[in-house]
């Protein structure tokens, strides 16, 4: 259980990251957190000859209102979100989802953006930002195709494009995810999982989250994500944990009516054909369906 | 081999390490520090728990040349410690350990634990105190006695009245 020999470098600026990445020739690859990253270095899964520490770049944990939406740096950890030490823009769904991710002393670590690039079909955000249909904003080499004139190196993809496959993503070997953006979610709830008016809004999100898990803190078996907006008009569903990317259900409110045909439909689209699968991926969205569109809202 | 600086249990340290070397290995091998343990090497088991800038962290899966600045504390720096010593106590009052194996990891998130959650005082709350464990794993005692020496010293701090099981909270205002 130790990792193979890798060169070690921790640049100051993203500039620098995606050059060493660049010269890396695929044998590269930066870390954050390393909760993910680390194990598969120890068991070998992972033999890169170099890995670049992302931990000098500041920016990537910086959290910005920008109105209507918030960015979330790729580096905030899955702790400060669960504590509430960041902008929530999800009423109380990230928190919430945080909160449930590993074991503490694994999000004391481990980032969101980490895992998002990581990719892990069976991790918490990888599901939760499809659902909340985030921005990715990724940041490559100046002159990156797809960026825009006033920043040359960044370049955004949508929510249903960023993840490909089972720890495939739309991120170049020279790049890195820099963050993603969130659309506010109306109204905000409390800690406690209480609405609170306080910000002139009445009419709260609802949100439903069901994974299962073989044991606490373990990677999911099945996720169920609902997220009800309605003074956005935002009614999504997402079945997750599957063999690849998460699946956005398409017929929403079939399912958020609770039509057992439709949530059928949605999770064979899903791929979960599998007896086994089929049926732990039925009951997560049902679950989370029902916990969405419970009359006292939000669970604690 | 890569130069790192750093703080282990309050003492600046200079050290040459190679990059692949994990914290815990760093630790126990260079430092000399065993109470650090290692279990699984990727992650799952929590026995090389230790405080890494003032929150629980895996040393297993943190190699050592990405805590330079860093501020590390293992099990052997929390003597003196008044809360530690508490649990100290209160583990070995629940017979909360028989092998030991998973002991320093157990402390370290036990105090985390009564550092975060102050609150969890209640019968009520053990399945909470459960799930905070899950990251740590005990092949000897089921569990039971290492729940209920966190749940004696969340009780003590807070001044509950009455045996670990018992749902009576006298006098305790609840910190929430």
């Amino acid at each position: 259980m130790k990792a193979a020999a890798f060169r070690y470098a921790c640049p100051p600026s993203v500039a620098q990251v995606c050059a060493l990445l660049a010269a890396g020739g695929g044998m590269a690859k930066p870390i954050a957190g390393g909760q993910s990253f680390g194990p598969m270095l120890n068991l070998r899964l992972a033999q890169p000859d170099s890995v670049v520490d992302l931990a000098a770049l500041a920016a990537l944990r910086e959290v910005l209102d920008e109105g209507e939406s918030i960015f979330i740096g790729a580096g905030v950890t899955h702790a400060a979100i669960e504590d509430g030490k960041i902008a929530d823009p999800s009423g109380g769904l990230m928190p919430y989802v945080a909160a449930n991710i590993a074991y503490r002393a694994v999000r004391n670590r481990g980032t969101l953006g980490g895992s998002l690039a990581h990719a892990d079909p069976a991790a918490d955000w990888v599901s939760t930002m499809l659902l909340l249909d985030a921005v990715y904003v990724i940041d490559g080499p100046s002159g990156t195709s797809g960026a825009s004139a006033a920043n040359p190196g960044r370049r955004e993809v949508g929510s249903g494009d960023f993840m490909q496959a089972a720890f495939t993503t739309a991120l170049r070997e020279d790049e890195i995810l820099a963050g993603v953006r969130i659309r506010k979610c109306s109204g905000t709830f409390s800690k406690n999982g209480s609405q609170s008016g306080s910000h002139g809004i009445t009419r709260g999100t609802r949100f439903g989250y069901f994974k299962f898990c073989r044991k606490s803190g373990e990677f999911a078996e099945a996720i169920g994500a609902v997220l009800i907006d309605p003074a956005r008009g935002v009614r999504r569903a997402v079945i997750g944990a599957t063999a690849s990317a998460p699946h956005l259900v398409r017929d929403v409110d079939a399912v958020l009516a609770g039509d057992a045909a439709a949530m059928a439909a949605e999770v064979r689209a899903a791929g979960c054909d599998e007896p086994y699968e089929f049926q732990m991926h039925l009951t997560a969205l049902r679950r989370a369906v029902a916990m969405a569109t419970a009359a006292t809202a939000n669970p604690p | 081999m890569n130069p790192i600086n750093l703080h282990i249990n309050g003492r600046a340290v200079a050290a040459t390490v190679e990059p692949r070397t994990h914290l815990a290995d760093f630790l126990r091998e260079q430092e000399g520090l065993t109470g650090t343990h290692l279990g699984c090497e990727h992650g799952v088991c929590g026995a090389c728990t230790i405080e890494l800038d003032g929150a629980p962290a895996r040393s297993c899966i943190q190699f050592a040349v990405r805590c330079n600045g860093a501020q590390v504390r293992t099990i052997e720096g929390f003597e003196g410690d008044a809360l530690m010593d508490q649990l100290r106590a209160a583990f070995s009052a629940e017979h909360a350990l028989q092998c030991g194996f998973c002991t320093p990891g157990m402390l370290i998130t036990a105090r985390d634990i009564v550092l975060r959650l102050p609150h969890l005082t209640n019968a009520a709350d053990e399945a909470r105190i459960r799930q905070e464990l899950a990251g740590n794993l005990c092949r000897c005692t089921g569990y039971q006695g290492i729940v209920r020496a966190i749940t004696r010293v969340l009780r003590e701090r807070l001044g509950v009245v009455g045996a670990v099981g018992t749902v009576s909270t006298v006098g305790a205002a609840h910190a929430t």
